[in-house]
């Protein structure tokens, strides 16, 4: 398929391999990639294995699911008990276990929860359903947060009075400064996220590289893409001048997205602080919804309990997060944390790092020899 | 005749019932009829306890009951699929084509079929017609009579229009067992044509997605496919229809059964361009989509090249291939090699695949 195969040429990922190795010449270098989707992708392409041991990924904290506290996420369930709600989300979210329960299950014992594929679609269910007040549970990065400005900015158009967004927007680069602000964190460089930095530009990380010395490359999300992206940070770190480059040239600009950056600019204020799974509060690092429109914030609508977040008894995800276990170093990993019996988010999210490792790389001999040190 | 019930949960055990809950999860949630992991442990942990017996344990699509010397093979399906017309078929020649092929999973021509429709209050009757007629159609093409039937009315809204209940009677025709516990180390693994058709047309057709497609089902019945096959290859090992949870879910239950580990290769399995395009608009995996015309075949090595030209000259598997081996390797494992000679597992979803946030 044209632009796809092209993307996963066998013989050119297997050059750069070998390219890789040649450059890394007996070092290992810490990578980190941040956003859930590259770690899918590494994962589910099989490369983790193929750059070994030339190359230590690190997960970051870049899956939206992953890093939404339990706290928000029991707010967004209390709200789907609240009567004529119908709480409208993002699939991926539906299975995270909270406190008491999941979207899912809040669904099989009388919520009204609909998975959507865009708030648009969560703005046409209001409009569908006058008698519902309708909830958007809006999360992401700066790479969703755009969809859902702009469909708030058609519920004000089109006067939509029982659509509401329960905003749990946050922004990429403070998590990356409280991130590198832990003394745990060790790694060389980033492999930066393709679609946040679609939207922020690769001018939002000179600031991380000039206050850090971290090089970053931005890459897409094809083999081929992650691997040149690899290529190149390796040649960046060997040079010793950290900097910010981009792979994914053919939907990063430096500047970013302009419509997307003004959207943003005009539904969202910054919060003073937001917290974050497993880094905590972080501040600067949310959005809440400007008050010009706070007829459709749920925050503001809805009478919502302050909910502590309180992270499952012996679950790492907090540390996978940042990067500092790997999904097989805690000790809940595969037995009794799975897929099928998820304790931390990170093994439901199909973005979530310990999902990634449990569902493409069990079979893998280094994961299997952690496995087997660690006390079962 | 006795029922064989499990001796270790004997039906009056109240603790033991509880510790089956909790490996299920307390309520029923749309996962566990998703086809993957959840919809396994529902069989195990809830239903297989119970009902254990020496036919039902095997869990092959078709249970084989041997009668005065012959082998009968009995299925039984539910289907329910939003919206009921999709290109390429509708929710009437689909419960025909689903009974035939878990009847030919167990090398069974199809004779007999039985079917309950469940009916929502508000259901055009011109839209029944049109169900039953396709029912009727697809049953002829496969020269199988309905015996018997029953009809039920839900009130409106509590039901999704037309839901179809069938069971199926076949006669085996093999005078060697197919069984999903067959494959063995050193085996074939042979898939009868493109992956993914049904479910991406059945997503398309939902039109929450807005994508135009030209995905069509591939809803069919393959039991003069499976003929040919099984009456000149005595090597084929087992037989598996991927519908829900797609190829992906069928060679794990296979790996499973088995105690084998199954190795294929990305680049032999057959995909449509179209549909391929939609999964990655989508973030879909095309392994865990549902097909309806498709089978998986396991043949022992003597006769995996032989299946593979016949399934070929059949219309229904002009695009089979050959896509990959069984192996002791991993055992219950489902491995893959990726285009370019990386290894990932294939696992088993949970739930239904989604689309991705961003």
């Amino acid at each position: 398929m044209k632009y796809i195969r092209e993307f996963r040429d066998p013989s050119l990922a297997k050059e750069l391999i070998k390219e890789i190795r040649r450059e890394c010449n007996g070092a290992t270098y810490r990578i980190m990639e941040i956003c859930g989707g590259h770690t899918h992708a590494f994962y589910r392409f099989g490369l983790v294995d193929l750059l070994h041991p030339h190359i230590e990924l690190l997960h970051g904290p870049g899956c939206p699911v992953c890093v939404l506290p339990t706290g928000r996420l029991d707010q967004a369930i209390a709200l789907s008990q609240q009567d004529t709600v119908l709480l409208a989300t993002y699939g991926d979210m539906i299975r995270v276990p909270g406190t008491m329960g999941s979207l899912a299950t809040a669904a099989a014992t009388g919520s009204d929860v609909r998975i959507v594929y865009s708030p648009i679609d969560a703005l046409r269910l209001a409009e569908a359903h006058p008698d519902k007040k309708v909830v958007f549970f809006a999360i992401g990065f700066e790479t969703t947060a755009p969809a859902t400005a702009v469909t708030l900015l058609h519920a004000r158009e089109r006067s939509v009075r029982n659509f509401f967004v329960f905003c749990n927007h946050v922004r990429l680069i403070p998590a990356m400064r409280a991130l590198l602000d832990s003394p745990q964190t060790v790694l060389d460089g980033f492999i930066g996220p393709g679609h946040v930095s679609t939207v922020i530009g690769a001018v939002a990380w000179e600031g991380i590289v000039k206050d850090y010395g971290k090089g970053v490359v931005i890459s897409g999300f094809e083999p081929l893409d992650l691997l040149q992206a690899v290529w190149m940070l390796v040649r960046q770190l060997k040079s010793g001048q950290p900097r910010v480059e981009v792979q994914y040239t053919r939907s990063v600009r430096y500047n970013g997205n302009p419509v997307a950056l003004s959207l943003m600019d005009q539904v969202f204020e910054v919060r003073e602080t937001f917290e974050w799974r497993g880094l905590g509060w972080i501040p600067d690092s949310g959005f809440k919804i400007a008050a010009h429109l706070s007829d459709w914030d749920a925050e503001v609508q809805f009478s919502i309990q302050e909910m502590p977040s309180r992270e499952p008894k012996g679950c790492l995800c907090g540390d996978v997060l940042r990067g500092v276990k790997k999904p097989w170093e805690c000790p809940l990993f595969d037995n009794p944390c799975s897929p099928e019996r998820p304790i931390g988010a990170c093994m439901v999210s199909s973005e979530g790092a310990c999902a990634a490792v449990y569902h493409h790389a069990r079979h893998s001999h280094f994961v299997r020899r952690k496995l087997s040190k660690t006390s079962r | 005749m006795r029922r064989d019930y499990s001796e270790n949960v004997p039906l009056e055990n109240p603790k033991g019932h509880e510790e089956l809950i909790a490996n299920t999860g307390k309520v029923i949630t749309l996962m566990h009829g998703s086809g993957g992991l959840a919809t396994h442990n529902l069989v195990r942990d809830i239903f297989l306890p119970f009902f254990r017996n020496q036919w039902l344990e095997p869990l092959d699509d078709s249970a084989t009951i041997s009668f005065n010397g012959k082998r009968l093979a009995i299925t039984t399906d539910g289907f329910t699929v939003e919206p009921l017309f999709f290109p390429g078929g509708d929710i009437g020649s689909l419960a025909v084509h689903g009974t035939v092929n878990d009847l030919a999973t167990a090398g069974a021509r199809p004779l007999f079929i039985a079917a309950s429709f469940v009916l929502e209050e508000g259901l055009a009757m011109e839209d029944l017609q049109k169900i039953v007629i396709s029912f009727a159609r697809a049953c002829q093409e496969h020269s199988l009579s309905v015996v018997t039937g029953d009809t039920k009315v839900v009130p409106a809204g509590k039901g999704g229009g037309v839901y179809i209940a069938t069971t199926g009677v076949g006669i085996v025709e093999t005078d060697y067992v197919l069984s999903i516990s067959k494959a063995r180390p050193g085996d074939r693994v042979l898939l009868s044509g493109t992956i993914g058709d049904h479910g991406a047309a059945v997503l398309m057709a939902r039109g929450h997605l807005e994508l135009e497609s030209e995905i069509r089902s591939d809803s069919a019945g393959l039991w003069t496919l499976v003929e040919t096959v099984i009456k000149n290859c005595p090597h084929v090992h087992c037989l598996r229809d991927p519908t829900r949870g797609g190829l992906a879910a069928v060679l794990n239950e296979i790996a499973r059964a088995s105690q084998v580990s199954i190795r294929i290769r990305e680049e032999t399995i057959p995909i449509k361009t179209e549909v391929s395009a939609a999964c990655e608009i989508l973030g879909l995996d095309p392994l865990y989509l549902a097909c309806e015309g498709k089978m998986v075949f396991v043949a022992g090595p003597e006769d995996a090249e032989r299946a593979l030209q016949l399934i070929r000259s059949h219309p229904l598997g002009t695009d089979a291939a050959l896509i990959g081996e069984v192996t002791d390797e991993e055992p219950g494992l489902v491995l893959m090699e990726t285009t370019f000679g990386g290894l990932r597992q294939i696992d088993m979803l949970m739930g239904d695949p989604l689309p991705r946030i961003c």
